[in-house]
């Protein structure tokens, strides 16, 4: 039966295994592709599900506007849900981000609104918890504190994978809001009580880090570490390596998340003589043909200015 | 000794080093000694007894919150480092 809309299309996204990349034919290694999600990634899910929670519970009304601090997939996304609706949608982004990301989002609908460049990340957040304190016609799914988040996972991505397989002893993800490990990690402990929750981080560099203080720090409050078996960070030469990993010996294309989280996988597989190792894959990698890493002699100096996920 | 790297955050607390050496088996005492060198770093580091929120310690490229915490065993070799916490999620391309 067609969909009536690509909103139907969300989730359900393949797992394919990983043979060629699997370290002994006793560790069966697997991905789930994202990335097959109709925007392009996984943040597809969250976008979802948090739009159609605050309707169903009366937050959001016909004629708001959609306000999130992103430049990235979950910006996508949200443009996508938001045009379906009938939703306005603004995006906060440094100003420093690509041209392609912001051409992108106002290709779907999507108004910018720039934070300052050296603030990075916890600038353009800080920036859109104010527009939305000042301004009452914005509706901010904030996917960072949505239980939605969360629930999505919870219900989706780690409900499909318990549905798609009958073992699973490790689950690796990026760590970025930690929506996708709170939930898919919580529902695949309900289903193998044994499993071990992985996150893949990014080590920053220098420049990201920046000058700013502690106190400007961020914990995302949906993220609660104690919940996590392991985290390990990886850098982002080992990411572009993982990504390029998954292109040679599987012919998946994937973004650069997804390359941290297959070195992990790989990492963590080793210490396994069998089992059942599964990789959430957020994207594609075609987002980042134009990114400096790929032709770079030294692939961390072309990647230390940017948060890669 | 353990290599502790310092995030540019703090490095004005560190007389500017990228890297400080520290000695100690666990990474409590390995702090303990940074804290013990650069007395100005003890309060952004630690926070009653504990690492402080916004901080993240590794040890061998793992979060030791989700090892011992502070009881974490350091090999002499090994590098510890010290990141502050940042929001991800694909913010800031």
């Amino acid at each position: 039966m067609p969909a009536s809309s690509v909103l139907d299309l969300v989730g359900n996204t393949p797992l394919v295994e990983l043979q060629r990349l699997s370290p002994r034919p006793s560790v069966r290694l697997y991905a789930k592709l994202e990335g097959q999600n109709p925007s392009g990634s996984i943040k597809d899910r969250i976008a979802k599900a948090m739009v159609e929670t605050a309707e169903a519970r009366g937050e959001l009304q016909p004629g708001r506007e959609l306000l999130e601090p992103t430049s990235g997939n979950t910006g996508i996304s949200l443009a996508m849900v938001a045009r379906i609706k009938g939703y306005g949608l603004t995006c906060v982004m440094p100003a420093n981000a690509t041209p392609e990301r912001r051409r992108l989002l106002e290709l779907m609908g999507a108004s910018i609104v720039e934070s300052p460049a050296d603030e990075g990340t916890n600038g353009a957040v800080q920036k859109a918890l104010r527009m939305a304190q000042e301004e009452p016609r914005y509706f901010m799914p904030f996917q960072y504190a949505n239980e939605a988040n969360v629930r999505a996972h919870y219900d989706g991505t780690g409900g499909e994978i318990a549905d798609q397989l009958d073992r699973v002893d490790i689950v690796v993800a990026g760590l970025g809001t930690g929506g996708t490990l709170m939930g898919a990690g919580s529902r695949l402990r309900e289903a193998f009580p044994d499993v071990v929750v992985a996150a893949a981080e990014p080590l920053p560099g220098d420049p990201v880090i920046g000058l700013r203080s502690l106190e400007d720090g961020y914990v995302p409050p949906i993220l609660d570490v104690g919940k996590l078996d392991r985290k390990l960070l990886v850098t982002n030469a080992e990411s572009v390596a993982g990504v390029r990993a998954l292109l040679e010996r599987e012919a998946i294309f994937a973004g650069v998340s997804s390359g941290a989280v297959v070195h992990v996988a790989h990492k963590l597989a080793e210490e396994l003589d069998e089992g059942v190792v599964v990789c959430v894959l957020a994207d594609g990698g075609w987002k980042y043909l134009s990114a400096p890493f790929w032709a770079a002699e030294d692939v961390e100096e072309a990647m230390e200015t940017s948060v890669w996920w | 000794m353990t290599t502790v790297r310092i995030p540019p955050t703090l490095r004005p607390d560190a007389e500017g080093r990228r890297e400080v050496a520290a000695a100690g088996t666990t990474v409590g005492e390995v702090l303990q000694d940074v804290a013990d060198q650069f007395p100005a770093l003890r309060a952004r580091i630690f926070e009653n007894g504990n690492i402080a929120r916004f901080v993240n310690v590794y040890v061998g490229g793992e979060d030791i919150r989700t090892q011992d915490g502070l009881a974490t065993p350091v090999a002499g070799d090994s590098t510890v480092i010290l990141l502050p916490a940042m929001a991800g999620g694909g913010i800031a391309r």
